[in-house]
């Protein structure tokens, strides 16, 4: 017995030996590191010449993928754009993954160009996790849209913004600090950790707070409830408890706001702690009724997603190929242009508060 | 009737429910039996397949492992720091696979000589091998891995000659690997000997301890493989990447009718089971029935797996007494 495990014991010794010899001569090699690949894998542009007179084309196949499908804000975005669809005698429709994972959506955008939609609308919830099958889209002539958050550049054609980024990340800060008199902590609660449209926005708000008049003003804590109504609730709630200074909590997504505001609600900090951040008035109304909320923005998306189908129907029909300085007709929303990095930006975010909020519904 | 009991063990059903979903497809649905979409369809299914062929053999020998998809998030954040820290990739595969085993180590330990229930155990290690992804690669994406190492895990690059992309390629040779182990030698049956009846595997003489230990080191192993994979299909290094996909692979592998309690299943059962779902749920994908229908869709299939072989039973069960009774 003790023999027969002696041997046991030395075979096993000989082979971890033997797998670090192996491991380091593999180390030794000299293998492929970051800086040998420089990336040369450009695509070559698209020989396609923009027709700004050419028609819509009827019967165009196209589908939404936004970063989940029950989530509120993408509905209103997305039926909006099927909405504009219909209007230009198109098919639209909705397809996604149920939680907002970064490779959920891989699987959908592989089944559209299965399907053979004519554009994608996507709302990336990886900039990079979606971009192989994308250009794979794009090699098929599929065109691809981002909007709301932006996938990397080389893989899509267009990325609607909902307004600019920094005007967004900015304005946040400046309502919010004007709400508190420039002094005390606050927090943001965001969505996810990967979000590149609230990252982007952060960072903004984070450089806004650099200036002077910010200077008793202190960011204490980024927290992320995931876009999870639950989650984003307990989070608020770690946010009150672990600093009982707080003053005000930026949540500049709808989900986290709803839920930020519904525990404020119910809570002995209604009144104290200053909520603001980017909402939907239908979420909203209750909490600016009660006082909980005094002010909040957001941009219309309706309008984002009707933008969205329009750009696509354009691309679709060679009227633009997505290089700046293009122009195209948006339905009732008038003539854009197509700015640098193919960006199409929808305007500036509105403000909601007791006086107007009234005035919307969705 | 009794021959037909006999044929209609699960894993048969399972495999008869895939070749169902093929045709099916295939005459109803435009796109689906394209060589296209069964390259991606197949290549979606990759980390689930890779990591259910050790995780076969645990749930046989009664055991689990929950942390796998943890593993996989800690290989993936590992590979993209040290890839972005200017690593050579052949360095980073190795030492990836590494800590993969040392994982599974940790785990095998646990089980074996602290005595702990490897669902407990693992249900710990799930959380431990996320929280040290998050450490290592914090809320950062590394995506910039050349084109030459991603093409070998996307569907864009097959097999020469046919629809197979490389990772799935490599997991039908895995496959038949682990078959072999599993059902034609004494390490295999001793596994079946171990999810049936632990102490009297003991007392026969199977070295218990040490073969569940080989099962964690592996299973630790191949999850860290499969992040290697994960990062370069998806081409983003993420310490979130594959939250979850532990239970896709456990539905997976009990939908091809292994048994929970162990000492019961075949691989064969559970390489059908991956890949139901995998071509299920792209066939429903297809036909833009919703997320929602698709969860509940799957969902019913793993209750049919787990009570349909039990139902089977105790009709026979009830069929042999009723004869037994009349024949006396």
């Amino acid at each position: 017995m003790s023999a027969h495990s002696r041997t046991r014991r030395r075979a096993t010794l000989t082979a971890t030996a033997a797998a670090c010899v192996l491991a380091v001569t593999l180390a030794g090699c000299s293998g492929t590191t970051k800086n040998d690949t420089k990336n040369d894998t450009k695509e070559a542009a698209s020989s396609a010449k923009a027709d700004p007179n050419a028609p819509l084309k009827k019967g165009l196949k196209i589908a939404f993928l936004p970063k989940q499908i029950n989530n509120p804000y993408e509905k209103i975005v997305d039926d909006a754009g099927i909405g504009a669809v219909k209007e230009f005698g198109g098919s639209g429709k909705e397809v996604g993954p149920s939680d907002a994972k970064a490779s959920s959506q891989v699987s959908y955008i592989n089944t559209l160009i299965q399907q053979r939609q004519d554009a994608i609308l996507i709302a990336a919830n990886d900039p990079n996790a979606v971009c192989g099958p994308l250009k794979q889209a794009m090699k098929q002539d599929i065109k691809v849209v981002a909007y709301d958050s932006d996938t990397a550049k080389d893989c899509r054609q267009l990325f609607i913004n909902q307004a600019s980024s920094e005007e967004i990340g900015r304005s946040q800060v400046q309502h919010l600090a004007k709400q508190l008199d420039y002094k005390g902590e606050i927090a943001i609660l965001s969505a996810t950790q990967n979000a590149t449209n609230q990252n982007t926005w952060i960072g903004f708000m984070k450089d806004e707070l650099k200036k002077p008049e910010y200077k008793d003003l202190k960011l204490v804590k980024v927290a992320y409830g995931d876009d999870d109504d639950q989650k984003s609730f307990q989070e608020t709630q770690g946010l009150l408890k672990a600093y009982p200074k707080l003053k005000g909590i930026i949540s500049p997504t709808t989900v986290g706001i709803a839920a930020a505001s519904r525990y404020i609600s119910d809570s002995s900090y209604k009144g104290k702690v200053v909520i603001n951040g980017l909402g939907t008035p239908n979420q909203m109304r209750k909490y600016v009724k009660d006082g909980t909320v005094e002010q909040f923005s957001l941009w219309d998306p309706k309008k984002l997603g009707y933008l969205g189908s329009y750009a696509a129907a354009a691309l679709a029909s060679g009227q633009i190929t997505g290089a700046e300085g293009e122009k195209f007709k948006a339905g009732d929303l008038g003539e854009y242009t197509i700015g640098k990095d193919g960006e199409v930006i929808l305007g500036p975010p509105t403000v909601f508060d007791k006086n107007n909020i009234d005035d919307f519904d969705f | 009737m009794n021959t037909l009991v006999k044929y209609l063990r699960w894993d048969t059903v399972v495999g008869v429910l895939l070749i169902a979903v093929f045709l099916a497809g295939s005459g109803t649905t435009e796109g689906f039996s394209d060589t296209a979409n069964l390259s991606a369809a197949l290549d979606d299914t990759a980390e689930i397949a890779l990591i259910a062929l050790p995780m076969t053999l645990l749930v046989v020998a009664g055991q689990v492992d929950l942390s796998v998809a943890s593993m996989l998030g800690l290989s993936s954040a590992l590979a993209g720091s040290l890839w972005e820290a200017g690593w050579a990739f052949e360095t980073i595969v190795p030492l990836c696979l590494l800590v993969g085993a040392l994982g599974g180590l940790l785990n095998g330990w646990l089980v074996t000589r602290v005595g702990l229930p490897s669902l407990a155990v693992t249900i710990g290690t799930l959380t431990l091998y996320r929280g040290l992804a998050s450490v290592v690669l914090g809320d950062k994406a590394v995506a910039d891995f050349p084109e030459t190492y991603s093409q070998w895990a996307t569907y864009t690059q097959t097999v020469p000659g046919t629809f197979i992309p490389y990772p799935v390629a490599l997991f039908g040779v895995l496959a038949v690997i682990t078959a072999v182990v599993l059902h034609c030698t004494a390490f295999g049956r001793s596994l079946y000997a171990i999810g049936a009846q632990e102490d009297a595997a003991y007392f026969a003489g199977i070295r218990v301890k040490r073969i569940k230990l080989v099962l964690f080191v592996l299973a630790g192993f191949v999850a860290s493989f499969a992040g290697i994979v994960f990062t370069l299909r998806y081409g983003s290094a993420r310490a979130d990447n594959g939250v979850g996909l532990e239970l896709v692979v456990i539905a997976s592998v009990l939908l091809g009718g292994v048994d929970f309690d162990g000492g019961r299943g075949t691989l064969g059962g559970a390489v059908a089971g991956v890949l139901l779902i995998g071509l299920l749920n792209n066939l429903l994908t297809l036909n833009d029935v919703s997320n929602e229908i698709q969860v509940i869709v799957t969902g019913l299939l793993l209750v049919a797996s787990v009570l349909t072989p039990r139902v089977v039973a105790a009709v026979s069960e009830r069929r042999h007494r009723r004869a037994a009774t009349a024949s006396a």
